[in-house]
């Protein structure tokens, strides 16, 4: 029985570099397959007919001239007459067509009717909306009542906000799907779970799920939005039953995928904080609400990070809006989490006249992982040249104002449900076979290193194969979970193969199976060279033979090996420059500090980090969800005014991993989501450090920043 | 401030001398008509509508993919190719206006015999892509970018890659590829 344990750090030959990504040159040469890039010999393409308006019901549907329309396959109605139709964007009826020209035409033919009803769509002022909340129930710590009356304590009050945002992935939702007239279904989603996802495919078109492939190569985006067929995969393949099992493709139109495809939940709270001059908080007390869209929903986990704070008053209520419905986003309601908290304690700072620092630092007693957040709020500060180029909030003169701000992050991560197939072949030739994807952060790449290092070989002699449905199976890309998930069971798949080729070879090597080892490219006696047999002479001793092993990581299992764990904390600081005549911020400088455990790829580890730092500049400054109240419709529902940030808006990114032998024994955790967290609520405190007032409501741009600084509301 | 817009990307006027210039080819329309491309050296022929962009004929008639259709209106640059060495928004050209002029694509270039062009090995080293869809429109707008700036400073790249949009974030890795391809082309080292 192989013992599945991660080689000591220091002995690691293949994990822990920093290779470059395996498909790097498939994807910058534009060579690598996107499902949205397939062209299939005799595909329709479909579009759909979204309902403009945010609440109605559809009266009447009348599809007879798009039906006749030249090259059109098949219409569906998907809003029959009677549906009541929640939010704008609702896909009523999709056609599909020989070309995308002539199934737009014949869409636009399409007439419809609607009887009009009220809907609301927004919800920054809770007043405006009280029809709409549902109040979760008042929770109690402590004696809030008792702690805001000590005496010597100082009390801060703000209201706060952070808007939907839209997942905006380049690569919009959307599959080809075939669903032939042997009853097979042919399914190429652009999805998170290739494995999930058939289960899901089977279960919709009441096929059976051995009936059905899925096949994705590559993704372009999901950040938390692609885990389902949704409802355009299933009238897809109904539109390809009809036309006698064409393959069809559909992937939305800009301005759909930004209205429909995926967006967060706002988050807004009136909060309350007390602290001892000392600085020792002693209450928080909130009233917090959000809108996750027509089922309410997002509940910001308040106060984030600072759990214990002794005394606490919590009352959320989940608005309902007539806007579509949220998908995971990644780290999912924790930025909101992290701004309501992180904003209010800055703040504190300012009115108990304190550095922020020294306020976050005075009370990492209050968070779950004291040590870990100090010595990161320590390193960060550092980092950033905090105790130098810090000043008190309001200090600063002039039109240029440079400001600091604090925001921190948790998260759990650890590895999902996942099986590797490990073949070693005669010739020498490995493969590593899981139904897992990669998002774009590495996922083929540390397969590989963890499979190379488990064998004693290089990168390139191992065969990575994923994205198929004929692989074992492996879980969703959520929750930061694959990087330990696919790692543990590839290390313990190739581990057992290696297992097996020991057997096959020990008598030629005049040894015993469990004297062996696989390094450098050779099968040997343990640590004598002498004895060893070449990778490949020793695979040839399997003739006609090939090894093919399974090794499996079971999430409650999984700590007990020590291959992967969960928990995690991270700090960010942001250097922000704020001109107080037109009030636009600009970013100097964005330092993350994360704590993480072993680290397989600290290449796109790092790149990882960036990219959640640039995430949470674009939510920060830029990104919002503007919805009209009179039309009840997105306004920005296109990449020109849902802004993100381009290449010179991000200023400097500094980030700081903790890989050390220390956080290296914990094992694999996972790394897309925690430093995604703390960025926004970072900005936001460098803002208000900069301008000398809480700029209440994210993102800060110039009209919110104008706005604060001017006293009016927005 | 932000990097949003046609930066660096189709020039108006250049389109306008364009279209009058198109205008002596007579009316054409509204149905399907024959159109001749240039396509990365070669001349290929489509029968298209006068109102198909240039990248949707690339992507759905001729299936040249490397081109990606995100905003499909002008802001994100992943559309991005080259029309007589100009880089410019495939989405916000019409096929039929490009007719006579070399159009380069991704796939024009960036394999040489399975070799890959500088720019494309600089994105690997630096680790510019994650998921990758805005990659190649990267990669096209910095070749152009550098055949007109050889020797950039950092300050220049950000402003030469204003005109494109990355979700995933991988602009730190693009600013340092881009100033190694540069070194690279010139015959420097990477480092
Ligand atoms: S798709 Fe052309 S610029 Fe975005
Ligand atoms: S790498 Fe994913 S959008 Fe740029």
């Amino acid at each position: 029985m192989a013992e599945y344990k991660w080689p000591e750090m220091s002995k690691r030959k293949v994990m822990g570099r920093p290779f470059t990504r395996l498909d790097g040159v498939e994807k910058a040469a534009g060579r690598a397959r996107y499902n949205s890039d397939l062209n299939k010999p005799g595909m329709l393409h479909a579009v759909m007919v979204g309902c403009p308006h945010a609440h109605a019901k559809v009266h009447s549907i009348d599809v007879s001239a798009a039906e006749s329309h030249p090259g059109v396959a098949a219409v569906r109605v998907m809003a029959p007459a009677g549906t009541e139709v929640q939010w704008a964007g609702y896909e009523v009826a999709a056609v599909a067509a020989t070309t995308e020209i002539a199934a737009r035409d014949a869409a636009a033919k399409i007439r419809i009717d609607y009887e009009v009803l009220p809907h609301i769509v927004n919800e920054a002022d809770l007043k405006k909306v009280q029809s709409r909340a549902k109040a979760a129930g008042e929770q109690i710590e402590g004696d809030p009542d008792q702690a805001v009356k000590e005496s010597g304590i100082v009390v801060s009050e703000g209201t706060y906000g952070i808007p939907t945002l839209q997942h905006s992935c380049l690569e919009s939702h959307g599959n080809v799907v075939a669903w032939t007239p042997d009853n097979k279904v042919e399914f190429n989603p652009s999805t998170q779970s290739v494995t999930s996802i058939r289960a899901d495919v089977a279960r919709a078109l009441n096929v059976p799920a051995a009936n059905v492939h899925v096949h994705q190569d590559h993704i372009g985006g999901g950040f938390g939005s692609k885990f389902q067929p949704d409802r355009w995969g299933v009238e897809s393949a109904q539109m390809s039953k009809t036309a006698g099992g064409k393959p069809v493709k559909v992937f939305l139109d800009r301005s759909m995928e930004q209205v429909i495809a995926g967006c967060r939940p706002s988050g807004f709270a009136t909060v309350k904080m007390a602290a001892k001059k000392d600085g020792s908080i002693t209450l928080w007390d909130s009233q917090s609400w959000a809108s996750g869209g027509i089922g309410g929903g997002g509940s910001p986990p308040i106060p984030y990070v600072f759990t214990k704070i002794p005394n606490q008053r919590k009352l959320h209520s989940a608005i309902s809006l007539n806007t579509a419905p949220i998908r995971a986003w990644r780290a999912p309601n924790h930025q909101q989490a992290s701004y309501l908290t992180c904003a209010p304690m800055e703040d504190l700072a300012a009115k108990l006249s304190m550095d922020p620092l020294d306020l976050f630092l005075k009370n990492v007693q209050l968070t779950p992982r004291a040590d870990t957040y100090e010595r990161q709020l320590k390193k960060a500060a550092e980092l950033a040249d905090w105790k130098k180029l810090w000043k008190p909030r309001g200090s600063q003169t002039g039109s240029l104002r440079r400001g600091l701000g604090i925001g921190v992050n948790t998260w759990g991560g650890a590895g999902h449900d996942s099986t590797c197939r490990c073949n070693i072949h005669a010739d020498g030739t490995v493969e590593v076979e899981l139904g897992s994807q990669d998002l774009g952060t590495g996922t083929r790449t540390i397969i590989s290193q963890v499979a190379a290092e488990s064998l004693g070989l290089h990168l390139s002699d191992i065969k990575v194969k994923i994205g198929d449905t004929n692989y074992p199976p492996s879980g969703t890309s959520g929750g930061s979970t694959t990087v330990g998930g696919v790692s543990s069971s590839t290390r313990k798949a190739t581990l057992n193969a290696l297992d097996k080729l020991f057997g096959e070879v020990a008598g030629a090597l005049g040894s015993q199976p469990d004297q062996l080892e696989a390094v450098d490219g050779k099968i040997q006696v343990k640590g004598t060279p002498s004895k060893s047999l070449t990778w490949k002479a020793a695979c040839q001793k399997l003739g006609v033979k090939s090894i093919s092993e399974t090794g499996s990581n079971v999430p409650k299992e999984a700590a007990k090996e020590g291959l992967n764990t969960g928990g995690v904390g991270g700090v960010q600081i942001a250097d922000v420059t704020v001109d107080m005549e037109t009030g636009v911020a600009k970013m100097n400088r964005l330092i993350a500090v994360q704590d993480i455990g072993l680290v397989i790829n600290p290449r796109t580890a790092e790149s990882q980090v960036f990219g959640a730092c640039i995430m949470s500049i674009c939510g920060a400054l830029m990104e919002e969800r503007i919805m009209d109240d009179i039309t009840g419709r997105m306004l920005n529902a296109d990449m020109e005014y849902y802004k993100l940030a381009g290449i010179k808006d991000i200023g400097e990114i500094i980030v700081h991993i903790e890989i050390d032998e220390q956080n290296d024994k914990r094992g694999v955790i996972g790394l897309g989501e925690p430093p995604a967290v703390g960025g926004i609520a970072a900005i936001s405190n460098a803002v208000s450090n900069a301008v000398g007032v809480r700029v209440p409501t994210v993102p800060m741009t110039p009209m919110h920043i104008l706005n604060a600084l001017n006293g009016r509301k927005s | 401030m932000q990097g949003i817009g046609v930066t660096g990307a189709v020039s108006p006027a250049l389109l306008q001398e364009e279209a009058v210039a198109q205008s002596a080819a007579g009316v054409m329309g509204p149905g399907a008509v024959p159109v001749t491309l240039t396509l990365n050296g070669k001349v290929v022929k489509v029968t298209v509508e006068p109102r198909e962009t240039l990248l949707d004929v690339l992507r759905n008639n001729l299936d040249v993919t490397g081109v990606k259709r995100v905003c499909d209106r002008g802001t994100c640059g992943a559309c991005s190719v080259l029309v007589n060495g100009k880089v410019m928004y495939g989405c916000s050209i019409l096929a039929i206006d490009v007719q006579g002029k070399q159009i380069t694509t991704i796939e024009g270039f960036a394999l040489t015999n399975g070799k890959p062009h500088p720019v494309v090995e600089a994105f690997v080293n630096n680790d510019a892509q994650q998921c990758g869809y805005c990659t190649p429109g990267f990669v096209v707008a910095a070749k152009a970018f550098l055949d007109h700036n050889p020797n950039p400073t950092s300050d220049q790249v950000k402003d030469g890659l204003g005109g494109n949009l990355c979700r995933c974030g991988t602009y730190m890795g693009v600013r340092k590829a881009v100033l190694e391809a540069a070194r690279v082309m010139k015959g420097g080292s990477r480092g």
